[in-house]
């Protein structure tokens, strides 16, 4: 039921709204729209700007003796490098799942954590794998390899 | 007093002696209270009393109401709050240091190996009491008016108590607890499967986000540990903190525990043998006076059906926090808390288990990330809160199984969640998945038909049976968190047991071959 300004029925009607509540209210949506504000500023805060990661490119040095289809990992890094007649390249390990560490086996590659299968050149054999594991970029400058962990190239990309 | 007389000195001296029995009097206003009208003005004049009534009805003593858990749950966790206020004395949460400080606990710090071990068991126990509380207040069907509100705060009480348990379980930094981090924060990440299958992970990456924020960088290293140590310590026990007190004055405010109709009955010959709490019966009641909302002592009766919490309630209690210190003791004693090696990003465990209460995620997230990880627990989750909202029926409130369908329905329904978990698990082990027949299924494929959807869905379809069958929406509720309840367990027995390296299925643990 709404009452005209100026028209009260009893004194338990609902009064037009007077210019103080109007203020107040007034105030207390501005506090509110202050705060909201507030909460978005400090929820940027935990996104930090740049992340503290250790470097995604390094330089390779391929043994030698490395025959087709053996794997080679450098240490301290979670790729795989192989070289064949067409030349070198590197897959990543970090299985596309859940980011355990696959280890290279005679199928392909084997995932210890949920069972994701993977064949040679990465493709998911088998498993819960979504994705096959990604080809990394490798440069040849005058004989030495760079790999970066950071940039994805086609799978069969060979340098 | 003659002012002649008067010797400042004397006063002072007489103040000196009197000091002990002048701050007991003030502390404890009333004095030792030894009767039931004072221990009534005891309990209300005192802030960590006050949010139990003065009185208790009789049924809510009962160790069949309750059976002790919400008690068991806050025990528990006051007895990690100061296990863990002392391990933080030692510990230091950063990489590797991490390790040492966890070492240096287990091994050097005096009882630091038996307070870290009662922390883990108080922590373990914590998460079983509170889903059997959650257990013992669906099947009374207590979570029902005017209750919704105080189980919806109970459920984000549960999903606290999971994500304290976790941010501890990254904390030793060894390899458990690295890779299990390592995996959760991939399960966040796993929206991915989604908008990769859309092609929008470009410009709308959740998942990536979501690890992002809770890592605090693109892998799980010192960032994350600050990180999950602040929630740890920090955010998730003040949020938990805030919750428990809302939860407690809740049980005051919707008028106690939830009790049947007939509760004054069941429980009169008890009754008789407490005194009548009025001499006359109470004319007017502060209801009628309109000074408070709710339920208050009735005009033409009295509360005779209660007995004084103080000692009643508060012995049950106690004993009951007794109970839980005297498990966790016995089992730190028993059992020691794992530490596994350092941490090493290169080598995962083999088999990498996250703690036992998500291995039934894990065995599902071993067919798919986005449903086993996000998908079916966002949904169990948001029907566990809308429980109360769903099912407002009146009948079977306060009683065990109470409703439709009742005991019966319960467990036809125990036999329906075991064997159609067990024959969906067996099927999928024996058999495999979509993958292995068609290996080029596209991934929504295998993202929306897994065994843990078609799990879901036999659940969904004989819930709406049993519905339909007892013409109830309590006998499907009943139906539903019953069968729910049994698929977790199987699942969590079979992760924990049937696992092996490879999350391959293996008979026994014992014939895991050492790699």
């Amino acid at each position: 039921m709404t009452t005209k300004a100026g028209e009260q029925k009893s004194r338990f009607d609902p009064e037009p709204i007077p210019r103080r509540d109007f203020l107040g209210l007034a105030a207390l949506g501005s506090m509110a729209a202050a705060l909201l504000f507030s909460l978005f500023g400090m929820l940027k805060l935990p996104k930090a700007a740049v992340s503290a990661t250790p470097a995604k490119k390094f330089n390779l040095a391929l043994p030698e003796n490395l025959g087709v289809g053996e794997a080679f990992i450098p240490p301290g890094r979670n790729v795989a490098v192989f070289r064949d007649n067409e030349g070198v390249y590197a897959i990543s390990t970090v299985c596309t799942h859940l980011g355990c560490i696959v280890k290279t086996s005679a199928n392909g590659f084997d995932c210890p954590c949920h069972g994701s299968g993977f064949t040679q050149d990465g493709s998911v054999r088998k498993g819960p794998a979504p994705k096959p594991l990604p080809w990394l970029k490798v440069s040849n400058n005058g004989g030495v390899f760079t790999v970066d962990e950071s940039a994805k190239v086609k799978t069969g990309t060979k340098v | 007093m003659n002012a002649e007389n008067y010797s400042a000195l004397n006063e002072f001296w007489t103040n000196l002696r009197t000091i002990p029995s002048h701050v007991y009097r003030a502390m404890f206003r009333g004095g030792a209270p030894k009767t039931d009208r004072t221990r009534s003005s005891f309990i209300f004049g005192n802030v960590f009393l006050h949010l139990h009534s003065v009185r208790t009805h009789l049924w809510s003593l009962r160790w069949s109401t309750t059976m002790g858990l919400g008690i068991m749950t806050t025990a528990a966790f006051l007895i990690t709050l100061i296990t863990g206020i002392l391990l933080m004395f030692y510990y230091k949460p950063y990489p590797e240091i991490a390790y040492q400080s966890i070492k240096d606990i287990h091994f050097i710090v005096p009882t630091g190996r038996f307070i870290r071990n009662i922390h883990r068991w108080a922590a373990n126990l914590m998460v079983v009491a509170v889903i059997l509380h959650m257990a013992r207040a669906f099947y009374t069907a207590a979570y029902r008016k005017p209750r919704e509100f105080n189980w919806f705060i109970g459920w984000g009480l549960l999903v606290v108590t999971l994500g304290l348990s976790f941010t501890g379980y990254l904390l030793p930094w060894d390899q458990l607890a690295y890779w299990a981090i390592t995996i959760g924060a991939n399960i966040a990440q796993s929206p991915r499967e989604i908008t990769d299958a859309l092609g929008i992970t470009d410009w709308a990456d959740i998942g990536g986000l979501q690890r992002e924020i809770l890592l605090g960088s693109d892998i799980v290293g010192e960032e994350a540990l600050i990180r999950f140590y602040l929630l740890h310590v920090m955010i998730l026990p003040l949020v938990i903190a805030a919750l428990m007190a809302v939860h407690f004055w809740r049980i005051r405010k919707d008028g106690g525990l939830a009790k049947p109709k007939d509760a004054d009955e069941k429980v009169a010959s008890e009754a008789k043998k407490f005194y009548p709490v009025f001499t006359e019966v109470p004319k007017k009641t502060y209801s009628l006076a309109a000074i408070v909302k709710g339920k208050t002592p009735q005009v033409g009766s009295g509360p005779e059906h209660t007995v004084p919490s103080m000692p009643h309630l508060f012995y049950a209690e106690l004993g009951v926090l007794m109970l839980t210190v005297l498990i966790c003791v016995a089992l730190a004693f028993i059992s020691d808390a794992p530490l596994k090696e350092l941490a090493n990003p290169l080598v995962p465990e083999n088999p990498a288990k996250a703690p036992w209460y998500f291995l039934g995620l894990q065995e599902i997230v071993s067919f798919s990330a986005f449903t086993g990880g996000i998908g079916i627990p966002v949904l169990c989750i948001i029907g566990l809160g809308l429980i109360p909202f769903l099912d407002r029926e009146t009948e079977g409130t306060g009683e065990w199984f109470g409703g439709p369908g009742g005991w019966r329905l319960v467990k036809w329904s125990i036999v329906v969640g075991l064997l159609s978990s067990i024959a969906v698990e067996a099927f999928a082990i024996r058999f495999g998945w979509l993958r292995e027949w068609f290996p080029n299924i596209p991934q929504l494929f295998i993202t929306f038909i897994n065994p843990g959807t078609v799990l879901t869905l036999i659940y969904a379809l004989y819930s709406i049976w049993a519905v339909r069958r007892h013409n109830s929406t309590r006998a499907g509720a009943l139906a539903l968190f019953t069968c729910f309840l049994c698929g977790f367990v199987v699942l969590t027995v079979i992760g924990t047991y049937f696992r092996g390296p490879n999350w391959d299925f293996y008979w026994s643990p014992s014939d895991w071959n050492a790699h």
